[in-house]
């Protein structure tokens, strides 16, 4: 067993916010690259340079690559051997506004939907996902999620049916139905099985893969090379503006359903795929 | 490039075409979801606007926090048709140009052809880069609300791409069409 004390979590969770929203990952640096090498369209590559240039300088600068800094989602990998001493999901919000303040975020979480939609000025809460691993782990990974290419993911229940076609298609009209608002080029993360709640999960956790990391499984990373050609044959291009780059990776994650049901869900990431990792 | 000082003319705004890259220099309104619901309100009930809006640009953007120093935090476009609902009824006030990221819905660029009105593409998540080019912000109305507060900024040579012009020219169309392949059995 090993005991982790959660008030100690709470500034390398700060820190990881300001990580994830001011530097982009290497192998997201490196999908839009090669995005470069790819597009041929003279406004689409007019986007990829600015985009490129925009993280450098977000980097060298300490400033935010977005304005929108995004909801704080945090998955957490829990080992059974490991033992928490204090509130985790405390030192979370704590750290989450602590980092939000410090690195100048902009806090963007309306405190209830309806009615008011204050601001609750902290960026908290954040959604908070937990797995249960072997041995004595503890692993954050925050995945800092924009509300443009949130706003454009959608999730259906497809008959079993469908099938691959259902499938491909519903994918394809999502895309097509976010057009420029997702700000391509993306990262499209698909969630296949499970049930209601799980599809959009498994679609989110497919985000979190390395770009040009394909599914382990080959079927799968078939699948996933021909999503990556179909969507990029919409033409939508970097920004909407057309071209031949609308994504830069799509990541498919399944998981076993019921016999009645095709769960599908698309969760897309902007070129701003942001997400920082520590082991505590 | 094309370079344009702000306030735009109508002539100015009829004469750009969808796929233009263009600087903008001079002053622009900024302002976001809460902004356009509370001007159409003031508007509802016949109340005076806390800025005139004809001859106007207004950029769609909740910026970062300033960090010491600098007029602005990160300032990249947020997505436009959340204004969709708004916007028609600010071109008729004679709003010149708005800027954003993402298409437009068909009641917007009808009265943006009526009223003459010019909608540019920022480059979306690209707001450090974006940021350098506002020199100054000041608070107008709201300020309660933060980020989506209205507010005033001054820009140098700040880079757009006109998007949907006057003349019924859609760059958010137009150009996915110009660049699919043919996957036409899905």
């Amino acid at each position: 067993m090993r005991t982790v004390k959660c008030a100690d979590l709470v500034d390398a969770i700060a820190d990881m916010c300001v990580e994830a929203a001011t530097c982009l990952p290497p192998d997201v640096l490196a999908g839009l690259q090669r995005a470069k090498e790819t597009e041929q369209s003279p406004v689409g590559l007019a986007v990829l340079d600015v985009l490129l240039e925009n993280a450098a300088l977000a980097k060298r600068e300490k400033v935010p690559i977005c304005q929108d800094t995004g909801v704080a989602v945090y998955f957490v990998e829990l080992g059974h051997e490991t033992v928490l001493e204090g509130n985790l999901y405390e030192a979370i919000c704590q750290g989450t506004e602590l980092g939000y303040k410090r690195g100048y975020l902009r806090m963007s979480i309306a405190g209830e939907p309806l009615f008011e939609r204050l601001n609750t000025h902290t960026n908290t809460p954040p959604v908070v996902h937990v797995s249960l691993v072997p041995g004595d782990a503890l692993r954050i990974t925050l995945a800092s999620k924009g509300g443009g290419s949130e706003n454009m993911s959608a999730m259906a229940m497809l008959k079993p049916s469908d099938g691959k076609a259902g499938v491909v298609k519903f994918i394809l009209d999502t895309v097509r139905k976010a057009g420029g608002n997702a700000c391509p080029p993306m990262v499209v993360g698909i969630g296949l099985g499970g049930n209601f709640e799980m599809a959009p999960l498994l679609a989110k956790r497919a985000l979190l893969r390395e770009l040009s990391q394909p599914h382990p499984e080959e079927r799968y990373a078939a699948f996933e090379r021909e999503m990556l050609e179909l969507i990029n044959g919409t033409g939508i291009g970097p920004q909407g503006l057309g071209g031949k780059v609308t994504a830069m990776a799509v990541h498919v994650e399944y998981a076993p359903c019921h016999i009645a049901s095709l769960p599908v869900a698309v969760n897309f990431n902007c070129h701003v795929a942001r997400h920082a990792v520590r082991e505590f | 490039m094309k370079r344009l000082t702000l306030p735009l003319s109508e002539n100015d705004v009829r004469s750009l075409h969808a796929g233009e890259q263009v600087l903008l220099s001079g002053s622009i309104l900024t302002g976001r979801d809460v902004a356009h619901k509370r001007m159409c309100e003031l508007m509802d009930r016949g109340a005076e606007l806390p800025c005139p809006l004809a001859g106007e640009a207004i950029y769609y953007v909740g910026p970062t926090p300033a960090m010491p120093g600098k007029a602005v935090g990160s300032a990249g476009p947020t997505t436009s048709v959340r204004m969709d609902k708004y916007a028609p009824r600010l071109i008729e006030c004679g709003l010149r140009a708005m800027i954003g990221k993402g298409n437009r819905g068909e009641a917007v660029i009808e009265a943006m052809q009526r009223f003459g009105c010019v909608y540019f593409a920022a480059i979306g998540g690209a707001g450090a880069l974006l940021a350098q080019r506002i020199n100054n912000l000041e608070v107008l109305a709201w300020d309660e609300l933060g980020c989506e507060a209205l507010r005033r900024i001054s820009v140098t040579d700040f880079p757009v791409i006109v998007a949907i012009d006057t003349h019924g020219h859609n760059l958010y169309t137009e150009g996915p069409a110009a660049w699919q392949n043919n996957i036409s059995q899905y």
